[in-house]
């Protein structure tokens, strides 16, 4: 069953792996207790005639009824721990080497990115800024460099599964590895105000060429704009 | 509380007496603990209406983006926050804490452990005299320069610290008074909860013969206790942010906006258990009256309540795994988060099995107190997914933790505040409310809560975030707009429902059946007195023989046993 939107990143398939980890085990005990809680109300119903049973529940002959499944539970929660660990580890706790670089500024009501150009190196001359437009190419370990210049903002990329605060005054490092060319929103995910609902971005996941082709582009505006002043 | 301690210092507030009190000091400023209860019930529903037609609005603008709404007009992006922030802050604050916890406190605790009234009166009086100038405070935020405040009801700086970036400055200062202030009350009543549950307990009732609803409401105001002074602490550092200058959140001025969201979440999260308990507490003894069983292991549950309420302080950085804080600390965190999960699963098993050998009887508060177990599980597994770190990546101010906690909110308040409302009534009013009107309000409710929240964990997994006005702005979501109508629908359902529990509640006041002492033939000792128990609740004060859960129990003629009788 596909209800998640595309999984564009190296990571999406191992949170959609814990959704569905997670899904399979809430899911027996959540069917479990319902079908139970519903044939006890059905079972035990008023019939004339018949009386209620004196149970205390305070013996431990009585208690095992919840202390039993009570240990599967708890066997199911490690497990989800578990596993939840190594894919937290995976996506935010490690920094993998990147060969590219984006700094993503969150502003009231905009999101600008921060290319470096064909230099390679951020905060040098031929830097390539663009508004609510990011370029990325696939099958890249890209750093993303996020920053606010005002409020918090949340950087939200929901092919990617990737989400991260953006919080004035200090710059967040993070990662991400696109596996799928296309066009994708760029949410912001954290309440900044009124603008906020308007805050929204694209993401173009480019192949060499395309990014190359898009980048000469940006080269040749950032030129003309230059020769016009 | 013996009959010559009674006797001796009801000089303070009047019952023992036969004076007759006019209208303002028996309904405006009353110290009698039922009365103010019920000042505390009114103005809980009424802000639940309040709360329910911000809801309708936005979920139109949600439906119908750019529409003119019906009963409100257009819904610019200002006014979309302000109804967000302010249904979110009066569901929490001005309708969960009032209904659940100071109405059914105040109105159950002396009756529930036989006593006259609160050790304090006057200060419960005083409670909520705090509280309603708290609420008029929070309307007069709609109509100040600016607006009201819209930085959502969690109010993380810098927005909510700097009118430059709110737009509101005096409704946010407003607003984070009005909070602060609402607080303050319950701060109040609660004192007077825990010292009248420790002294004035009726002579025989041991620790473990208090009805379970009177231990969770202490245990949840404990709760509120431990948790609360950090987000005071915070509120008036905001507030200074604000008016004076001061950068305690403010980056540029040195501050830290993360802190604000420690010492938030700090009282936050325990606030859904102080929420929570009480409606645990009412529910327990709702299945257990209408199924004629005891408590399925009334004392692991108690001990349990004090296992949750300790975890749950230590989870409130689950609110911020992609906050910023050090990525090292959220397993930590999503363990302890997860950990919940192994009390609260205690709670529910031993109620599903109190049902177990039962003669279980539908009337209407059964109805409410089944339909708050079966729907709160829903809410409870689906908290494992955010507790999880690395799924609440994706998750994160998602519909989807909106459905989630709408499903463990609703259940908890009006699934849990109805099975409360109408199981109590003829003791608050000495009338019955209608069954035929209240199985109307309960499947309507129930059909139509699901079809609002069930269609959000889809959005939300589609990647939907809340906060957002209008989704023509995502093109990767614009499409889904059939799901989001039919969401709003179903809270139009969901509203309309609501009129058959207003005309019950109303008219039977005056035209309902007369209850008489034990309408339900329960065991507590609130049943014991007149229904409604007159100031002073009882005509003799009562001595406690045993537990409050004694159904059914063989060889006797009679499936009850009050904890008054002598054996």
């Amino acid at each position: 069953m596909n209800i998640f939107p595309v999984s564009a990143s190296t990571f999406s398939g191992d949170i959609d792996g814990l959704f569905w980890l997670v899904t399979t085990l809430v899911g027996f005990w959540f069917i479990l207790s319902e079908l139970l809680l519903f044939y006890l109300i059905f079972r035990f119903r008023r019939k004339k005639g018949v009386k209620a049973q004196y149970i205390a529940g305070e013996s431990r002959k009585e208690m095992a009824w919840i202390f039993v499944p009570l240990f599967f539970v708890i066997l199911c929660d490690i497990s989800i721990d578990l596993r939840t660990h190594s894919v937290w580890q995976k996506i935010k706790e490690t920094l993998p080497q990147a060969t590219e670089k984006v700094r993503v500024i969150g502003q009231q009501w905009t999101w600008v990115f921060v290319h470096p150009g064909p230099d390679g190196v951020l905060d040098t001359s031929d830097d390539i800024e663009t508004v609510n437009e990011l370029h990325v190419k696939v099958n890249t370990t890209t750093h993303y460099e996020l920053q606010s210049r005002d409020v918090l903002h949340n950087f939200s990329v929901p092919v990617f599964r990737l989400k991260q605060d953006a919080i004035p005054g200090r710059a967040i490092t993070g990662w991400f590895e696109a596996t799928q060319t296309g066009e994708y929103d760029i949410q912001c995910a954290e309440m900044c105000g009124i603008g906020h609902g308007l805050m929204g971005a694209r993401i173009f996941i480019d192949t060499q060429e395309q990014y190359e082709t898009w980048m000469a582009q940006e080269i040749q505006k950032q030129q003309n704009y230059v020769a016009s002043k | 509380m013996s009959k010559t301690d009674h006797q001796v210092h009801p000089s303070d507030h009047g019952h023992g007496h036969d004076h007759e009190m006019n209208f303002w000091s028996k309904y405006i400023f009353p110290l009698d603990h039922k009365m103010i209860g019920l000042q505390y019930l009114w103005t809980g529903l009424f802000m639940a209406l309040v709360g329910g037609f911000f809801a309708y609005v936005f979920r139109m603008q949600l439906a119908f983006p750019g529409e003119s709404v019906p009963g409100f007009g257009h819904v610019s992006p200002a006014s979309y926050n302000a109804l967000i922030t302010n249904h979110g802050t009066i569901m929490i604050f001005w309708v969960a804490m009032p209904m659940l916890v100071a109405a059914f406190g105040n109105i159950l605790i002396p009756l529930m452990i036989g006593c006259d009234d609160m050790v304090f009166p006057r200060l419960n009086r005083l409670s909520y005299q705090i509280f309603f100038i708290s609420t008029v405070l929070l309307f007069v935020g709609f109509f100040v320069p600016g607006g009201a405040f819209g930085g959502a009801w969690t109010s993380y700086p810098p927005l909510s610290a700097r009118a430059e970036y709110n737009l509101t400055p005096w409704g946010a200062s407003i607003w984070l008074l009005a909070v602060a202030l609402e607080i303050v009350a319950f701060l109040l009543g609660g004192i007077n909860f825990i010292t009248t549950t420790m002294n004035s307990r009726a002579p025989g009732m041991k620790m473990m013969d208090i009805p379970i609803v009177v231990w969770m409401i202490n245990i949840a105001v404990v709760l509120f206790m431990f948790s609360v002074g950090p987000l005071v602490a915070g509120a008036v550092m905001l507030l200074f942010d604000q008016t004076i200058g001061t950068s305690f959140f403010v980056p540029s001025g040195g501050g830290d906006p993360v802190l604000w969201q420690h010492l938030f979440w700090f009282f936050g999260h325990p606030e859904v258990y102080v929420i929570l308990l009480p409606e645990m507490g009412i529910v327990a003894e709702i299945i257990t009256v209408f199924s004629r069983k005891k408590l399925f292991g009334y004392k692991m549950i108690v001990y349990t309540t004090f296992m949750v309420g300790i975890l749950s302080m230590i989870v409130w950085a689950h609110h911020q795994f992609i906050a910023g804080i050090d990525p090292r600390m959220a397993s930590i965190f999503s363990f302890t988060t997860i950990l919940i999960s192994i009390p609260i699963a205690v709670i529910f098993f031993a109620y599903i099995a109190t049902l177990y050998g039962g003669s279980i009887e539908f009337k209407v508060p059964m109805l409410w107190a089944l339909g708050m177990i079966a729907e709160f599980l829903l809410g409870g597994v689906t908290g494992i997914y955010l507790g999880a770190s690395a799924l609440d990546v994706y998750f994160h101010d998602n519909t989807f933790v909106v459905a989630h906690f709408h499903y463990t909110l609703i259940p908890v308040v009006f699934f849990g505040g109805f099975a409360g409302i109408t199981y109590w009534y003829p003791k608050m009013f000495g009338k019955m409310m209608s069954e035929t009107l209240g199985k109307l309000h309960f499947w309507g409710t129930t059909i139509f809560f699901n079809g609002i929240f069930i269609p959000l964990f889809f959005l939300g997994l589609a990647g939907q975030h809340r906060r957002i006005y209008d989704y023509r702005n995502f093109p990767d979501l614009a499409g889904m707009q059939d799901l989001r109508i039919f969401a709003t629908m179903c809270l139009i359902g969901l509203l309309i429902s609501q009129i058959p529990f207003i005309i019950n509640f109303v008219r039977s006041i005056k035209n309902g059946e007369d209850a008489g002492k034990n309408p339900w033939k329960a065991n507590t000792l609130e049943w014991i007195t007149a229904s409604p128990p007159p100031h002073g609740n009882f005509a003799e004060m009562p001595t406690v023989y045993r537990g409050p859960y004694e159904y059914s129990v063989p060889g006797r003629k009679e499936d009850f046993w009050p904890q008054n009788q002598p054996s």
